[in-house]
């Protein structure tokens, strides 16, 4: 975490940039599909580490955020047909607004307290968008979001998702390597300590929490506007355990960590559903490896093994 | 002389257990002060009253005439005490390079930018700190996976870093070996002298304190027994009572 990127790691991001702009012309509409919704969902596993990985808690109700992104954006399309920039924009703003009040209370706790409150907010946030109805259409879903025309093609969305999501992780990666992401680890390895050398704790895990919340809307108006409907399960605590688990299975302590978790378990849950209905139970096996063998994730299973290869190698250089 | 430090009848109380008794104290600038007393006489105490981490139940803390009373540790800090800690208390899974690093940011107010990639900020500062607690060479291993005593210098490097007037030393040396115990207090009795450093710190083994400190104040059950040069501590009749009479009883 001391240097900037290795060499290993530009190849690679430009590997993965090149791959993603290349996906269309060689792949399907399915893949596309594919490709947009599983941008999307890495764009929110990874602002949800802002709050666990680097931040130290664990947000159980980080779909409230991504739920409400998706659902201002959508309605101020299509019931009060807005243009897209401003209705994108207070989709985000909402989302944002609504994550600092509910930080400004969830970061006088820690632990599991903290927890229970981000997942008490979301609730609420899951009532209101269930009961609303006259709004939200409550549990029938609000179908037919109004998508601009220029958007309304799936090439060109997924470009836009493109542009927006690896927007968004670049400014996400300049954050986490300022001087405030390194010194929210510090808060997160040692709270009390980190308030005698002068850090402002509190402070730093709120502007974490309202950081997070803003990335999660992005992610959420996207959403909405690829599957053209929102709908109260995205607000439902089950879609905040869902970004949890992507975050814990690509690993909590890298960057890139939970875009790789994202990914996998979104390929998984795909794969799975076509050979059987028990995704449920997988995902249980799932989070059982996780919690067992890979408390760091696949990233932390990788940083070992790379490190025992080399291990490897200096011995037999010895001999 | 300035005094610093300006402490009066402090009180702290536990449900009954009255753990700092009105204690009064003045620290002035440049003296290198000891306070000594057994284990469980209210030194970790009697520091986190000064530093913020706990609310005396009576009395005031001034620093420079200003009064701290209750005052959270952030703000403390930024006022120019820096504290270590009795118990390791570093960021394990930081480099030790990060540790210091991010103790100079905070200083420099820096600790919320956002948009200030961190890499180039304050390379060299960082280094002479971890130079200055003879820990330039491990800069880049992680700090929970250090030695214990190195752990203890880490820990002196991160105090530095705040730049502070007064340092405050929870027990420098606990948990040290002799010899490790010796080297410690070789390297705070520089560091202090070279920086000008207005010095405070606790520690439970008498024989430790005599070398690098102006004046002595003795805690037992919280309360302030006896103070004074070295030499008249040492030589108090209550003091000696208190520690050669608790050694025989451990010897027995």
């Amino acid at each position: 975490m001391t240097a900037p990127l290795t060499a290993f790691g530009k190849v690679a991001c430009l590997v993965i940039l090149l791959a993603l702009l290349a996906l269309p012309v060689i792949g399907s509409d399915y893949l596309i599909d594919i490709g947009t919704e599983m941008l999307i969902f890495a764009l929110f596993a990874l602002s949800l580490n802002l709050i666990i990985g680097y931040s130290g808690n664990v947000s159980f109700g980080h779909a409230a955020y991504f739920a409400i992104g998706g659902y201002v954006n959508a309605i101020l399309l299509t019931t009060y047909g807005w243009p897209l920039l401003p209705a994108f924009v207070t989709g985000v703003l909402a989302a944002t607004l609504t994550a600092a009040v509910v930080a400004y209370f969830c970061t006088r706790l820690t632990d599991i307290y903290f927890a229970m409150l981000t997942l008490a907010f979301s609730m609420l946030v899951w009532a209101i968008a269930f009961k609303w109805r006259s709004v939200t259409h409550g549990d029938d879903g609000f179908v037919g979001v109004t998508v601009p025309a220029l958007l309304d093609d799936r090439m060109r969305f997924y470009y836009f998702t493109v542009i927006i999501v690896v927007a968004s992780i670049a400014v996400l990666w300049v954050i986490t390597h300022s001087a405030f992401g390194r010194s929210l680890v510090a808060v997160r390895e040692n709270l009390g300590r980190a308030g005698f050398i002068g850090i402002h704790t509190r402070r730093m895990r709120w502007q974490a929490f309202v950081v997070a919340g803003f990335f999660a809307g992005v992610a959420g108006a996207l959403f909405g506007m690829l599957i053209k409907g929102m709908y109260v399960e995205s607000a439902f605590w089950t879609q905040s355990a869902q970004v949890l688990i992507m975050t814990l299975l690509g690993g909590i302590y890298s960057f890139f960590g939970p875009i790789i978790g994202a990914a996998v378990l979104f390929m998984l849950e795909r794969l799975t559903n076509e050979y059987t209905e028990y995704w449920p139970t997988v995902l249980g096996v799932i989070l059982l490896v996780i919690l067992l063998f890979l408390p760091d994730g696949l990233v932390g299973l990788g940083k070992r093994l790379t490190a025992k290869a080399k291990g490897k190698d200096k011995t037999e250089g010895a001999t | 002389m300035t005094v610093l430090l300006e402490i009066k009848n402090l009180w702290k109380d536990f449900g009954g257990f009255v753990a700092t008794r009105d204690v009064s104290f003045d620290l002035e600038e440049g003296e290198r002060h000891a306070i000594i007393g057994p284990n469980g006489a209210g030194k970790t105490t009697f520091f986190n009253l000064i530093t913020g981490h706990m609310a005396p139940s009576k009395g005031t803390v001034k620093f420079r005439g200003r009064d701290i009373t209750g005052m959270p540790p952030h703000k403390v800090v930024k006022l120019g005490l820096a504290r270590s800690f009795q118990r390791i208390n570093i960021f394990p899974r930081m480099t030790l390079f990060e540790n210091v690093q991010v103790a100079l940011m905070s200083r420099e107010g820096q600790s919320t930018n956002m948009f200030k990639l961190c890499f180039d900020l304050h390379v060299e500062e960082t280094y002479e700190l971890l130079e200055t607690v003879h820990l330039r060479e491990a800069a880049h291993e992680t700090a929970g996976e250090l030695a214990y005593g190195k752990q203890k210098q880490l820990e002196l490097a991160i105090a530095l870093a705040e730049k502070p007037d007064v340092l405050l030393l929870d027990e420098p040396t606990a948990g040290m070996s002799p010899s490790e115990t010796n080297e410690a207090i070789r390297l705070i009795d520089r560091i202090t002298k070279e920086r000008g450093l207005t010095l405070l710190f606790t520690e439970h083994d008498m024989g430790v304190v005599f070398g690098i400190s102006d004046r002595i104040s003795v805690l037992h059950h919280g309360e302030i027994i006896a103070r004074g040069l070295p030499d008249e501590v040492r030589n108090d009749p209550d003091v000696r009572r208190i520690y050669l009479g608790e050694a025989a009883d451990d010897a027995a």
